[in-house]
Protein backbone atom coordinates (compact mmCIF):
# COMPACT_ATOMS: atom_id res chain seq x y z
CA UNK A 1 0.00 0.00 0.00
CA UNK A 2 1.12 3.45 -0.75
CA UNK A 3 0.30 6.79 1.34
CA UNK A 4 -0.91 9.55 -1.38
CA UNK A 5 -1.64 13.29 -0.82
CA UNK A 6 -4.52 14.53 -2.78
CA UNK A 7 -4.24 18.31 -2.72
CA UNK A 8 -6.87 21.10 -3.79
CA UNK A 9 -4.83 24.29 -4.67
CA UNK A 10 -8.47 27.11 -5.21
CA UNK A 11 -8.28 30.77 -5.97
CA UNK A 12 -8.19 32.74 -2.87
CA UNK A 13 -11.29 34.07 -4.14
CA UNK A 14 -13.55 31.29 -2.93
CA UNK A 15 -12.84 32.36 0.91
CA UNK A 16 -14.90 35.37 -0.12
CA UNK A 17 -17.97 33.27 -1.47
CA UNK A 18 -21.39 33.50 0.40
CA UNK A 19 -21.43 30.30 2.77
CA UNK A 20 -24.89 29.61 0.99
CA UNK A 21 -22.64 29.33 -2.65
CA UNK A 22 -20.30 26.28 -0.67
CA UNK A 23 -22.62 24.57 0.65
CA UNK A 24 -22.95 22.10 -1.90
CA UNK A 25 -19.94 20.96 -2.61
CA UNK A 26 -19.20 20.97 1.94
CA UNK A 27 -21.97 18.49 1.64
CA UNK A 28 -20.61 16.37 -1.38
CA UNK A 29 -17.06 16.57 0.40
CA UNK A 30 -18.82 15.53 2.93
CA UNK A 31 -20.50 12.61 1.77
CA UNK A 32 -17.30 11.31 -0.18
CA UNK A 33 -15.51 11.54 2.89
CA UNK A 34 -17.46 9.19 4.73
CA UNK A 35 -17.43 6.79 1.83
CA UNK A 36 -13.29 6.59 1.75
CA UNK A 37 -13.83 6.16 5.92
CA UNK A 38 -15.95 3.44 5.24
CA UNK A 39 -13.78 1.81 2.61
CA UNK A 40 -10.64 1.72 4.91
CA UNK A 41 -8.47 3.78 2.75
CA UNK A 42 -8.65 7.26 5.06
CA UNK A 43 -5.88 8.40 6.56
CA UNK A 44 -6.67 12.24 7.45
CA UNK A 45 -8.26 15.34 5.44
CA UNK A 46 -9.24 18.63 6.70
CA UNK A 47 -9.54 22.10 4.76
CA UNK A 48 -6.99 24.71 5.54
CA UNK A 49 -8.28 28.53 6.04
CA UNK A 50 -6.89 31.31 4.08
CA UNK A 51 -3.74 31.50 2.92
CA UNK A 52 -3.21 35.08 4.54
CA UNK A 53 -3.52 33.13 7.95
CA UNK A 54 -0.54 31.67 7.47
CA UNK A 55 2.91 32.58 8.99
CA UNK A 56 5.99 31.76 7.65
CA UNK A 57 9.18 30.89 9.79
CA UNK A 58 13.00 30.42 8.28
CA UNK A 59 15.31 28.96 10.80
CA UNK A 60 17.78 28.29 8.18
CA UNK A 61 20.28 31.39 8.32
CA UNK A 62 21.57 32.98 11.43
CA UNK A 63 18.71 35.05 12.88
CA UNK A 64 14.93 33.18 12.75
CA UNK A 65 12.62 35.01 10.53
CA UNK A 66 9.30 35.16 11.48
CA UNK A 67 7.05 36.51 8.05
CA UNK A 68 3.50 36.84 8.23
CA UNK A 69 1.70 35.31 5.22
CA UNK A 70 2.47 31.92 2.97
CA UNK A 71 5.86 30.87 1.63
CA UNK A 72 5.26 31.87 -1.81
CA UNK A 73 2.89 34.50 -3.27
CA UNK A 74 0.35 33.34 -5.70
CA UNK A 75 -3.21 33.57 -6.13
CA UNK A 76 -3.93 29.88 -5.62
CA UNK A 77 -2.62 28.02 -2.54
CA UNK A 78 -3.20 24.73 -0.58
CA UNK A 79 -6.79 24.98 0.68
CA UNK A 80 -7.26 21.69 2.15
CA UNK A 81 -6.13 17.91 1.63
CA UNK A 82 -6.49 14.19 1.97
CA UNK A 83 -4.41 11.50 2.54
CA UNK A 84 -5.09 7.80 1.44
CA UNK A 85 -3.85 4.81 1.66
CA UNK A 86 -4.60 2.66 -1.37
CA UNK A 87 -2.34 -0.53 -3.55
CA UNK A 88 -1.04 2.05 -6.42
CA UNK A 89 -1.44 5.48 -8.75
CA UNK A 90 -4.77 3.89 -10.95
CA UNK A 91 -6.40 3.50 -7.24
CA UNK A 92 -5.71 6.85 -5.99
CA UNK A 93 -6.13 8.46 -9.47
CA UNK A 94 -9.74 6.97 -9.02
CA UNK A 95 -9.99 8.39 -5.81
CA UNK A 96 -8.90 11.74 -7.11
CA UNK A 97 -11.55 11.66 -10.01
CA UNK A 98 -14.29 11.67 -7.15
CA UNK A 99 -12.95 13.84 -4.92
CA UNK A 100 -12.32 16.66 -7.34
CA UNK A 101 -16.22 15.95 -8.54
CA UNK A 102 -17.34 16.12 -4.32
CA UNK A 103 -15.35 19.17 -3.97
CA UNK A 104 -15.96 21.09 -7.21
CA UNK A 105 -11.81 21.33 -7.78
CA UNK A 106 -8.42 20.03 -9.54
CA UNK A 107 -7.30 17.73 -7.31
CA UNK A 108 -3.38 16.93 -7.25
CA UNK A 109 -2.15 13.46 -6.64
CA UNK A 110 1.47 12.81 -5.05
CA UNK A 111 3.61 9.86 -3.60
CA UNK A 112 4.58 10.06 -0.03
CA UNK A 113 7.83 8.59 0.29
CA UNK A 114 7.94 5.12 1.32
CA UNK A 115 8.84 3.59 4.65
CA UNK B 1 26.56 -16.34 -41.01
CA UNK B 2 29.69 -14.71 -43.12
CA UNK B 3 31.31 -11.50 -42.64
CA UNK B 4 31.13 -9.81 -39.24
CA UNK B 5 28.74 -6.96 -40.10
CA UNK B 6 26.31 -9.78 -41.03
CA UNK B 7 26.34 -10.81 -37.58
CA UNK B 8 25.79 -7.53 -36.19
CA UNK B 9 23.21 -6.66 -38.35
CA UNK B 10 21.83 -9.70 -36.79
CA UNK B 11 21.86 -9.12 -33.76
CA UNK B 12 20.59 -5.79 -34.47
CA UNK B 13 17.38 -7.19 -35.50
CA UNK B 14 17.09 -9.82 -32.57
CA UNK B 15 17.52 -6.77 -29.90
CA UNK B 16 14.73 -4.56 -32.15
CA UNK B 17 12.48 -7.61 -32.05
CA UNK B 18 12.97 -8.97 -28.96
CA UNK B 19 13.94 -6.36 -26.72
CA UNK B 20 10.54 -5.73 -25.48
CA UNK B 21 9.90 -9.23 -24.74
CA UNK B 22 12.62 -9.92 -22.31
CA UNK B 23 12.20 -6.29 -20.33
CA UNK B 24 8.45 -6.90 -20.06
CA UNK B 25 9.20 -10.60 -18.27
CA UNK B 26 11.56 -9.36 -16.43
CA UNK B 27 10.36 -6.55 -14.89
CA UNK B 28 7.24 -8.67 -14.12
CA UNK B 29 9.53 -11.07 -12.49
CA UNK B 30 11.77 -8.47 -10.78
CA UNK B 31 9.15 -5.47 -10.65
CA UNK B 32 11.20 -3.07 -11.21
CA UNK B 33 12.02 -1.41 -14.47
CA UNK B 34 15.63 -0.24 -13.98
CA UNK B 35 16.82 -3.93 -12.70
CA UNK B 36 15.01 -4.97 -15.92
CA UNK B 37 16.37 -2.76 -18.34
CA UNK B 38 19.86 -2.39 -16.80
CA UNK B 39 20.28 -6.49 -16.99
CA UNK B 40 19.04 -6.60 -20.62
CA UNK B 41 21.77 -3.98 -21.14
CA UNK B 42 24.29 -6.31 -19.93
CA UNK B 43 23.20 -9.68 -21.89
CA UNK B 44 23.41 -7.82 -24.44
CA UNK B 45 27.03 -6.58 -24.16
CA UNK B 46 27.68 -10.16 -23.44
CA UNK B 47 25.63 -11.69 -26.51
CA UNK B 48 27.47 -8.86 -29.02
CA UNK B 49 30.96 -10.53 -27.15
CA UNK B 50 29.76 -14.01 -27.84
CA UNK B 51 27.35 -14.58 -30.56
CA UNK B 52 29.72 -13.96 -33.06
CA UNK B 53 32.33 -16.41 -31.90
CA UNK B 54 29.43 -18.88 -30.66
CA UNK B 55 26.64 -18.92 -33.13
CA UNK B 56 23.21 -17.62 -32.59
CA UNK B 57 21.41 -19.45 -29.84
CA UNK B 58 18.37 -21.76 -30.83
CA UNK B 59 16.59 -19.35 -29.14
CA UNK B 60 17.27 -15.70 -28.78
CA UNK B 61 15.11 -14.45 -26.55
CA UNK B 62 15.00 -17.71 -24.04
CA UNK B 63 18.79 -17.15 -24.14
CA UNK B 64 18.28 -13.60 -23.20
CA UNK B 65 15.89 -13.39 -20.60
CA UNK B 66 17.92 -16.18 -18.68
CA UNK B 67 21.43 -14.28 -19.16
CA UNK B 68 19.77 -10.93 -18.14
CA UNK B 69 17.72 -12.79 -15.19
CA UNK B 70 21.12 -13.89 -13.91
CA UNK B 71 22.73 -10.45 -14.16
CA UNK B 72 19.80 -9.13 -12.20
CA UNK B 73 19.84 -11.62 -9.19
CA UNK B 74 23.88 -10.95 -9.22
CA UNK B 75 22.58 -7.28 -8.74
CA UNK B 76 19.81 -7.98 -6.38
CA UNK B 77 22.38 -10.12 -4.19
CA UNK B 78 25.54 -7.44 -4.20
CA UNK B 79 22.90 -4.74 -2.91
CA UNK B 80 21.18 -7.04 -0.63
CA UNK B 81 24.67 -7.21 1.51
CA UNK B 82 24.24 -3.33 2.38
CA UNK B 83 20.04 -3.45 1.56
CA UNK B 84 18.54 -5.77 3.71
CA UNK B 85 15.12 -4.85 2.23
CA UNK B 86 16.42 -6.46 -1.28
CA UNK B 87 16.73 -9.97 0.50
CA UNK B 88 12.76 -10.38 -0.22
CA UNK B 89 13.35 -9.36 -3.69
CA UNK B 90 15.93 -12.81 -3.61
CA UNK B 91 12.66 -14.96 -2.86
CA UNK B 92 11.47 -14.70 -6.41
CA UNK B 93 12.74 -17.08 -7.89
CA UNK B 94 10.66 -17.91 -10.73
CA UNK B 95 12.47 -19.13 -14.14
CA UNK B 96 9.26 -20.39 -15.58
CA UNK B 97 8.17 -18.56 -18.90
CA UNK B 98 5.89 -15.99 -18.80
CA UNK B 99 2.52 -17.90 -18.09
CA UNK B 100 0.39 -18.76 -21.69
CA UNK B 101 -2.57 -17.40 -20.29
CA UNK B 102 -3.81 -15.81 -23.47
CA UNK B 103 -2.90 -12.59 -24.91
CA UNK B 104 -3.47 -10.40 -22.40
CA UNK B 105 -1.78 -11.76 -19.98
CA UNK B 106 1.49 -10.96 -22.10
CA UNK B 107 4.24 -9.31 -20.67
CA UNK B 108 4.57 -6.76 -23.37
CA UNK B 109 0.95 -5.39 -22.89
CA UNK B 110 1.73 -4.81 -18.94
CA UNK B 111 4.70 -2.83 -20.11
CA UNK B 112 2.74 -0.70 -23.11
CA UNK B 113 0.43 0.42 -20.84
CA UNK B 114 2.63 0.89 -18.34
CA UNK B 115 4.69 3.21 -20.91
CA UNK B 116 1.77 4.92 -22.03
CA UNK B 117 0.29 5.81 -18.31
CA UNK B 118 -1.33 8.59 -18.60
CA UNK B 119 0.21 10.56 -15.74
CA UNK B 120 3.19 10.93 -17.62
CA UNK B 121 3.85 13.47 -20.09
CA UNK B 122 2.70 12.40 -23.95
CA UNK B 123 7.15 12.82 -24.92
CA UNK B 124 7.91 10.69 -21.82
CA UNK B 125 5.16 7.90 -22.51
CA UNK B 126 6.80 8.08 -26.43
CA UNK B 127 10.24 7.97 -25.57
CA UNK B 128 9.52 5.31 -23.04
CA UNK B 129 7.76 2.95 -25.52
CA UNK B 130 10.75 3.32 -28.22
CA UNK B 131 13.06 2.86 -25.55
CA UNK B 132 11.66 -0.11 -23.45
CA UNK B 133 9.57 -1.89 -26.05
CA UNK B 134 11.19 -0.73 -29.35
CA UNK B 135 15.10 -1.71 -27.99
CA UNK B 136 15.93 2.31 -29.77
CA UNK B 137 18.86 3.18 -27.61
CA UNK B 138 18.71 6.70 -25.63
CA UNK B 139 20.88 7.90 -28.56
CA UNK B 140 18.83 6.57 -31.58
CA UNK B 141 15.48 8.47 -29.75
CA UNK B 142 16.98 11.69 -29.00
CA UNK B 143 18.24 12.02 -32.80
CA UNK B 144 14.96 10.95 -33.91
CA UNK B 145 13.62 13.66 -32.18
CA UNK B 146 15.97 16.40 -32.42
CA UNK B 147 16.94 16.85 -28.70
CA UNK B 148 20.18 16.32 -27.26
CA UNK B 149 20.60 12.71 -26.10
CA UNK B 150 21.15 14.10 -22.27
CA UNK B 151 17.52 15.50 -22.40
CA UNK B 152 16.02 12.38 -23.85
CA UNK B 153 18.11 10.59 -21.36
CA UNK B 154 17.21 12.76 -18.42
CA UNK B 155 13.25 12.24 -19.61
CA UNK B 156 13.46 8.70 -19.68
CA UNK B 157 14.97 8.70 -16.01
CA UNK B 158 12.29 10.88 -14.74
CA UNK B 159 9.44 8.85 -15.94
CA UNK B 160 11.06 5.90 -15.01
CA UNK B 161 11.32 7.53 -11.31
CA UNK B 162 7.95 8.68 -11.48
CA UNK B 163 6.95 4.98 -12.32
CA UNK B 164 8.45 3.77 -9.40
CA UNK B 165 7.56 6.26 -6.65
CA UNK B 166 4.51 7.20 -7.81
CA UNK B 167 3.16 3.23 -7.71
CA UNK B 168 2.11 3.57 -11.59
CA UNK B 169 0.90 -0.60 -12.00
CA UNK B 170 2.47 -2.74 -13.97
CA UNK B 171 -0.88 -4.21 -14.86
CA UNK B 172 -3.57 -4.60 -18.14
CA UNK B 173 -6.24 -2.27 -17.17
CA UNK B 174 -9.64 -3.56 -15.95
CA UNK B 175 -12.19 -4.07 -19.05
CA UNK B 176 -13.85 -1.21 -17.71
CA UNK B 177 -10.97 1.71 -18.43
CA UNK B 178 -8.98 -1.02 -21.42
CA UNK B 179 -11.35 1.73 -24.19
CA UNK B 180 -9.62 4.88 -22.70
CA UNK B 181 -6.78 3.63 -21.54
CA UNK B 182 -6.17 1.84 -24.92
CA UNK B 183 -6.45 5.36 -26.55
CA UNK B 184 -3.79 6.56 -24.94
CA UNK B 185 -1.32 3.53 -26.54
CA UNK B 186 -2.83 4.20 -29.77
CA UNK B 187 -1.89 7.99 -29.63
CA UNK B 188 1.65 7.00 -29.00
CA UNK B 189 2.19 4.84 -31.73
CA UNK B 190 0.14 6.93 -34.40
CA UNK B 191 1.98 10.00 -32.96
CA UNK B 192 5.59 8.05 -33.92
CA UNK B 193 4.32 6.67 -37.04
CA UNK B 194 3.54 10.11 -37.98
CA UNK B 195 6.87 11.61 -36.78
CA UNK B 196 8.68 9.74 -39.22
CA UNK B 197 6.41 10.09 -41.99
CA UNK B 198 6.00 13.70 -42.05
CA UNK B 199 9.35 14.64 -40.79
CA UNK B 200 10.72 17.05 -43.24
CA UNK B 201 14.04 18.33 -41.80
CA UNK B 202 17.58 16.87 -39.89
CA UNK B 203 19.63 13.99 -40.94
CA UNK B 204 17.58 11.04 -42.52
CA UNK B 205 20.70 8.87 -42.90
CA UNK B 206 20.67 8.93 -39.06
CA UNK B 207 17.54 9.12 -38.09
CA UNK B 208 15.92 5.35 -37.00
CA UNK B 209 12.68 4.92 -39.63
CA UNK B 210 10.20 6.30 -36.90
CA UNK B 211 7.22 4.91 -39.21
CA UNK B 212 8.27 1.33 -39.38
CA UNK B 213 9.18 1.17 -36.01
CA UNK B 214 5.51 1.96 -35.13
CA UNK B 215 4.19 -0.57 -37.89
CA UNK B 216 5.65 -2.66 -35.74
CA UNK B 217 4.55 -1.90 -32.52
CA UNK B 218 1.23 -1.60 -34.15
CA UNK B 219 1.49 -5.36 -35.32
CA UNK B 220 2.63 -6.41 -31.80
CA UNK B 221 -0.67 -4.61 -30.43
CA UNK B 222 -2.61 -6.30 -33.27
CA UNK B 223 -0.90 -9.58 -31.67
CA UNK B 224 -1.53 -9.20 -28.49
CA UNK B 225 -5.14 -7.68 -28.90
CA UNK B 226 -6.78 -9.03 -31.97
CA UNK B 227 -10.15 -8.34 -31.11
CA UNK B 228 -10.25 -4.56 -30.71
CA UNK B 229 -10.87 -2.48 -33.83
CA UNK B 230 -8.95 0.35 -33.14
CA UNK B 231 -6.17 -1.68 -32.55
CA UNK B 232 -6.67 -3.19 -35.98
CA UNK B 233 -8.04 0.32 -37.37
CA UNK B 234 -4.23 2.01 -36.62
CA UNK B 235 -2.38 -0.72 -38.36
CA UNK B 236 -4.20 -0.62 -41.55
CA UNK B 237 -4.05 3.21 -41.27
CA UNK B 238 -0.38 3.31 -40.91
CA UNK B 239 -0.13 0.33 -43.63
CA UNK B 240 -2.31 2.31 -46.31
CA UNK B 241 -0.43 5.40 -45.61
CA UNK B 242 3.22 4.20 -45.65
CA UNK B 243 1.78 2.09 -48.71
CA UNK B 244 2.07 5.85 -50.60
CA UNK B 245 5.40 7.16 -49.18
CA UNK B 246 7.11 5.98 -52.22
CA UNK B 247 5.32 8.16 -54.58
CA UNK B 248 4.44 10.49 -51.87
CA UNK B 249 7.97 12.87 -52.71
CA UNK B 250 9.66 13.13 -56.12
CA UNK B 251 12.75 14.79 -56.99
CA UNK B 252 12.43 16.78 -53.63
CA UNK B 253 8.85 17.74 -54.43
CA UNK B 254 5.78 16.65 -52.19
CA UNK B 255 3.11 14.85 -54.63
CA UNK B 256 -0.23 15.22 -53.59
CA UNK B 257 -2.68 12.27 -53.24
CA UNK B 258 -4.72 13.32 -56.94
CA UNK B 259 -0.86 13.71 -58.91
CA UNK B 260 0.83 10.51 -57.30
CA UNK B 261 1.84 7.79 -59.50
CA UNK B 262 -0.47 5.06 -58.54
CA UNK B 263 1.61 1.77 -59.77
CA UNK B 264 4.55 2.81 -57.93
CA UNK B 265 1.76 2.17 -54.66
CA UNK B 266 2.97 -0.82 -52.55
CA UNK B 267 0.65 -3.20 -53.36
CA UNK B 268 1.53 -6.01 -51.09
CA UNK B 269 0.79 -3.41 -48.03
CA UNK B 270 -2.43 -1.92 -49.18
CA UNK B 271 -3.79 -5.73 -49.63
CA UNK B 272 -3.00 -6.26 -45.97
CA UNK B 273 -4.78 -2.97 -45.09
CA UNK B 274 -8.01 -3.23 -47.54
CA UNK B 275 -7.87 -6.57 -45.02
CA UNK B 276 -8.07 -5.42 -42.05
CA UNK B 277 -10.84 -2.45 -42.96
CA UNK B 278 -12.94 -5.31 -44.54
CA UNK B 279 -12.57 -7.24 -41.05
CA UNK B 280 -13.25 -4.16 -39.11
CA UNK B 281 -16.13 -3.56 -41.45
CA UNK B 282 -17.73 -7.24 -40.65
CA UNK B 283 -16.96 -6.42 -36.68
CA UNK B 284 -19.48 -3.87 -37.08
CA UNK B 285 -21.85 -5.42 -39.13
CA UNK B 286 -22.05 -8.12 -36.40
CA UNK B 287 -22.85 -6.02 -33.73
CA UNK B 288 -19.79 -4.82 -32.45
CA UNK B 289 -19.23 -1.31 -31.12
CA UNK B 290 -19.06 0.97 -33.81
CA UNK B 291 -15.94 2.54 -35.56
CA UNK B 292 -13.58 4.57 -33.95
CA UNK B 293 -11.58 7.28 -35.20
CA UNK B 294 -8.87 5.06 -36.37
CA UNK B 295 -10.81 2.79 -38.44
CA UNK B 296 -12.41 5.44 -40.00
CA UNK B 297 -9.46 7.08 -40.95
CA UNK B 298 -8.02 3.65 -42.68
CA UNK B 299 -11.68 3.40 -44.16
CA UNK B 300 -10.91 6.90 -45.68
CA UNK B 301 -7.96 5.59 -46.84
CA UNK B 302 -8.61 2.54 -48.10
CA UNK B 303 -11.39 4.26 -50.61
CA UNK B 304 -8.83 6.24 -51.60
CA UNK B 305 -6.41 3.42 -52.11
CA UNK B 306 -8.86 1.41 -54.48
CA UNK B 307 -9.45 4.01 -56.56
CA UNK B 308 -7.21 2.87 -60.02
CA UNK B 309 -7.14 6.87 -60.54
CA UNK B 310 -7.53 9.85 -58.86
CA UNK B 311 -10.55 10.45 -60.89
CA UNK B 312 -12.05 6.88 -60.01
CA UNK B 313 -12.58 8.61 -56.20
CA UNK B 314 -15.75 7.55 -54.21
CA UNK B 315 -15.85 10.94 -52.95
CA UNK B 316 -19.95 10.49 -51.39
CA UNK B 317 -17.84 7.57 -49.50
CA UNK B 318 -15.28 10.13 -48.68
CA UNK B 319 -17.31 12.20 -47.30
CA UNK B 320 -19.86 9.93 -45.89
CA UNK B 321 -16.73 8.54 -43.94
CA UNK B 322 -15.88 12.42 -42.82
CA UNK B 323 -19.40 13.01 -41.50
CA UNK B 324 -18.70 9.33 -38.95
CA UNK B 325 -15.48 10.88 -38.04
CA UNK B 326 -17.08 14.22 -37.39
CA UNK B 327 -19.42 12.19 -34.89
CA UNK B 328 -16.87 10.15 -32.82
CA UNK B 329 -13.58 13.04 -33.35
CA UNK B 330 -14.61 16.33 -33.85
CA UNK B 331 -12.11 18.67 -34.10
CA UNK B 332 -11.11 21.78 -37.07
CA UNK B 333 -8.80 19.05 -38.94
CA UNK B 334 -11.57 16.60 -39.47
CA UNK B 335 -13.91 18.96 -40.82
CA UNK B 336 -11.19 21.02 -43.21
CA UNK B 337 -10.68 17.26 -44.67
CA UNK B 338 -14.42 17.08 -44.71
CA UNK B 339 -14.18 20.47 -46.63
CA UNK B 340 -11.88 19.04 -48.89
CA UNK B 341 -13.78 16.16 -49.94
CA UNK B 342 -17.15 18.47 -50.40
CA UNK B 343 -15.11 20.41 -52.87
CA UNK B 344 -14.52 17.29 -55.19
CA UNK B 345 -18.27 16.39 -54.69
CA UNK B 346 -20.26 19.86 -55.54
CA UNK B 347 -17.59 22.15 -56.47
CA UNK B 348 -14.78 24.50 -55.16
CA UNK B 349 -17.14 27.74 -54.56
CA UNK B 350 -18.99 24.70 -51.64
CA UNK B 351 -15.75 23.97 -50.20
CA UNK B 352 -14.32 27.40 -49.78
CA UNK B 353 -17.25 28.20 -48.20
CA UNK B 354 -16.58 25.53 -45.73
CA UNK B 355 -13.15 25.88 -45.41
CA UNK B 356 -13.83 29.68 -44.96
CA UNK B 357 -15.67 29.14 -41.70
CA UNK B 358 -13.12 27.60 -40.05
CA UNK B 359 -10.51 28.92 -37.73
CA UNK B 360 -7.36 27.41 -38.41
CA UNK B 361 -5.18 30.62 -39.47
CA UNK B 362 -1.63 29.71 -39.53
CA UNK B 363 -2.65 26.46 -40.03
CA UNK B 364 -0.33 25.16 -43.21
CA UNK B 365 -2.60 22.56 -44.42
CA UNK B 366 -5.91 24.60 -44.06
CA UNK B 367 -4.19 27.82 -46.13
CA UNK B 368 -3.12 24.97 -48.92
CA UNK B 369 -6.89 24.07 -49.23
CA UNK B 370 -8.00 27.88 -49.15
CA UNK B 371 -5.02 28.31 -51.95
CA UNK B 372 -6.05 25.08 -54.18
CA UNK B 373 -9.96 26.02 -53.73
CA UNK B 374 -9.13 29.85 -54.95
CA UNK B 375 -7.06 28.49 -58.23
CA UNK B 376 -9.44 26.48 -59.41
CA UNK B 377 -12.11 29.42 -58.97
CA UNK B 378 -9.76 31.40 -60.95
CA UNK B 379 -8.86 33.85 -58.90
CA UNK B 380 -5.74 34.14 -59.35
CA UNK B 381 -4.05 37.08 -56.93
CA UNK B 382 -5.90 36.04 -53.75
CA UNK B 383 -4.68 32.20 -54.82
CA UNK B 384 -1.12 33.86 -54.91
CA UNK B 385 -1.25 35.65 -51.51
CA UNK B 386 -2.88 31.96 -49.38
CA UNK B 387 0.03 29.97 -51.56
CA UNK B 388 2.33 32.65 -49.93
CA UNK B 389 0.75 31.86 -46.21
CA UNK B 390 0.71 28.31 -46.90
CA UNK B 391 4.76 28.57 -47.66
CA UNK B 392 5.22 30.47 -44.75
CA UNK B 393 3.51 27.72 -42.41
CA UNK B 394 5.57 24.87 -43.00
CA UNK B 395 8.92 23.96 -42.64
CA UNK B 396 9.14 20.87 -44.77
CA UNK B 397 11.52 21.54 -47.76
CA UNK B 398 9.55 19.03 -49.96
CA UNK B 399 5.89 20.81 -49.52
CA UNK B 400 7.41 24.23 -50.06
CA UNK B 401 8.70 23.29 -53.14
CA UNK B 402 5.37 22.28 -54.61
CA UNK B 403 3.46 24.83 -52.81
CA UNK B 404 6.08 27.39 -54.78
CA UNK B 405 5.87 25.56 -58.21
CA UNK B 406 2.05 25.87 -58.09
CA UNK B 407 1.96 29.43 -57.08
CA UNK B 408 4.61 30.26 -59.89
CA UNK B 409 1.88 28.16 -62.43
CA UNK B 410 -0.75 30.78 -61.41
CA UNK B 411 -1.10 33.09 -64.47
CA UNK B 412 -1.67 36.47 -63.75
CA UNK B 413 -4.82 36.93 -65.64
Amino acid sequence: MTQYLLSVHPDQSVYDLPDEEKQESWDATGVFNEEIQAEGIWVFANGLTRASDATTVDATGSEVVVTDGPFAEAKEHLGGFWIIDVPDLDAALAVAERASKACGEAVEVRPFEGE
Amino acid sequence: MSAPADVHAEISRIVREEHGIVVASLARRFGDLDIAEDAVAEALLIAVERWPVDGFPPNPAAWLTTTAGNKAIDRIRRESKRDEKHQAALMITDDTPPEPTGPVEDDRLRLVFTCCHPALSPEARVALTLRLLGGLTVAEIARAFFVPETTMAQRITRAKAKIKAAKIPYRVPDTSDLAGRLGAVLAVVYLVFNEGYLAGSGDEALRVDLSDEAIRLGRVLRQLLPDEGEVAGLLALMLLTDARREARVAGGELVTLDEQDRGSWDRALIAEGHTLVRECLERVASGGTGPGQYQLMAAINAVHTDAPDARDTDWSQVVALYDQLMAVAPTPVVELNRAIAMAELDGPDVGLALVDRLDLDGYHAWHVARADLLRRLGRGSEARAEYDAAIAATENPAERAHLTRRRDQISNA
